[in-house]
């Protein structure tokens, strides 16, 4: 092994961290609020809503990322002169907007369903009990059953977090300079394919470390009632004997 | 008397306060469960600072009534005042559903509720719990609803405990922020579910203090137990509900002293 070499590969492929971290938490942040309503959707009992959400889930739980990536990148492509027409073409003609976009909808079909888990997960008596005191619609979801559930999901959406860190990679396919893409084109220079991704895996493997622990650290601040109680302090008198 | 006429007497019936109106009243209530009708036309009237046990076996109709008076169970039918305020209903196609959720909304907020098995919320702190309701539906300033708060603590004898979470709790003591949490809204009725059923024996008497001292301040409560001894000494009247329809009623003494209703004597020598 090159240490030299792995030195200099790995200065370089940092330079495609801020383009991955872009893309994870774009996506994550748009999908995220697409999944709440999907989720609302899911649990309105409306026959309607229902079934839109369940079939959108259902198609992009069960095709791969790489072929929905490929659809919006080059399948719509076909459709240039429409999406102009529409405005929209400035937008599908950007590799890192179709990426988004990609990956926006595919985490939003998973998170709906971890965001419906814990909705569920939400004691029905603690409702009860808001709707008791006269609390119902937005406040009702603003102040109980929304910071419930987010503690119940908490832990599922850490690793889907995590999964859409690495999912990014699948945006060097459309000519993103990511990690991946930085790699791959590293690759084709100097044909060290062990050392470059042993490199770059090792960049992953340190970011998602980093982002594991910002989660724990959000859940163990959002979980004091989980933990035992903070000591009562020793009298001081007790201290004397 | 026949057992049958009393299913729709007013409890305050004889009292004649002709000019105030009840604090509740509830009028021929039904409600069925499928097939199941589990109120078959239950009345009752309390008037300011009545406290009135609700009593009866498991399946008579008692936690049912009490969770029509604030709408967690809508009724097929009869009417519920609250201050003379009737409780507007709709029929829908999923059986009756209320008229208009910002008056149950704003009506709830007067009338407080205890539960069994407590519910409070498990992600706020004792304080946070009791200062929820005032601030964020009732709209009050916060630093109020919080001195507020922090003497209703005092009063039910968990101030000490005012920034631990319920989980940190016995169930006596998140019994008692229950109903902390009940009193900051400045309740005109206080609904009690059972609120002692759910404690280990030893706790109970702990709840049953405080609810005895909010009786002697005067509040009015409705109160569905199985504490034959709160129901005799604190009430100032009794209700015994039997399958849907109200048995026996009457002020504790004349209750416990003369029962009428022989289920209701069978009731009481069960639950010596």
């Amino acid at each position: 092994m090159d240490f030299a070499f792995m030195r200099d590969t790995f200065l370089q492929l940092m330079t495609g961290v801020p383009l991955t971290l872009n893309l994870a938490f774009t996506s994550v942040a748009f999908g995220a609020v697409f999944a709440m309503l999907l989720a609302l959707m899911r649990m309105s009992n409306v026959r309607v809503l229902d079934g839109i959400a369940r079939t959108y889930v259902f198609v992009f739980r069960g095709t791969p990322l790489l072929v929905q990536i490929f659809l919006i990148y080059y399948g719509l492509g076909q459709f240039r002169p429409v999406l102009q027409e529409w405005g929209l073409w400035s937008f599908f003609r950007e590799p890192y907007w179709c990426a988004v976009l990609a990956l926006t909808l595919n985490t939003a079909a998973y998170a709906s369903e971890i965001f419906r888990g814990g909705l569920q997960a939400v004691p029905h008596q603690q409702v009860e009990a808001a709707r008791a005191c006269g609390m119902s619609g937005f406040l009702l979801f603003r102040r109980i059953i929304f910071p419930i559930a987010l503690r119940q999901a908490l832990p599922a959406y850490g690793s889907e977090i995590i999964l859409m860190v690495k999912a990014t990679s699948l945006a060097s396919i459309i000519t993103m300079m990511e990690i991946t893409g930085l790699a791959a084109k590293l690759i084709s220079q100097t044909f060290r394919a062990v050392e470059v991704f042993i490199v770059a895996g090792a960049i992953y493997l340190v970011l998602n470390f980093v982002i594991t622990r910002i989660i724990m650290a959000v859940e163990w601040w959002l979980s004091p009632h989980l933990r035992r109680p903070p000591a009562i302090e020793p009298k001081l008198e007790a201290a004397h004997v | 008397m026949s057992n049958a006429a009393f299913s729709s007497v007013s409890v305050s019936q004889g009292v004649s306060p002709v000019s105030s109106t009840p604090a509740v009243s509830v009028q021929d209530l039904r409600k069925s469960f499928g097939a199941l009708e589990v109120l078959k036309g239950v009345s009752l009237e309390a008037r300011e600072g009545d406290v009135i046990s609700i009593l009866g076996a498991s399946g008579s109709g008692k936690s049912t009534m009490l969770r029509c008076i604030n709408m967690l169970e809508v009724p097929d039918s009869g009417e519920i005042k609250i201050s003379g305020e009737a409780i507007r209903l709709k029929p829908t196609r999923r059986g009756m559903e209320p008229a208009d959720q910002s008056q149950v909304d704003r009506i709830r907020s007067r009338v407080a509720m205890v539960f069994q098995s407590f519910n409070l919320w498990s992600h706020m702190t004792i304080l946070e719990n009791v200062i929820e309701a005032p601030v964020h539906v009732q709209k009050r300033p916060k630093s109020e609803c919080i001195a507020e708060a922090e003497a209703l603590l005092e009063k039910v004898g968990i101030f000490d405990k005012r920034n631990q979470y319920p989980s940190h709790l016995s169930g006596g003591q998140q019994q008692r922020a229950a109903i902390a949490r009940a009193l900051a809204m400045r309740p005109q009725v206080m609904l009690f579910d059972e609120p002692t059923s759910a404690l280990d024996p030893e706790l109970v008497g702990e709840v049953l203090r405080v609810m005895r001292s909010l009786a002697e301040e005067g509040r009015t409560m409705l109160v569905v137990t199985h504490e034959m001894g709160f129901a005799r000494d604190v009430s100032n009247r009794v209700i015994f509900l039997h399958q849907g329809m109200v048995e026996e009623q009457g002020t504790p003494a004349e209750v416990f002293g003369a029962p009428k209703s022989e289920r209701f004597k069978q009731f009481i020598s069960s639950h010596r």
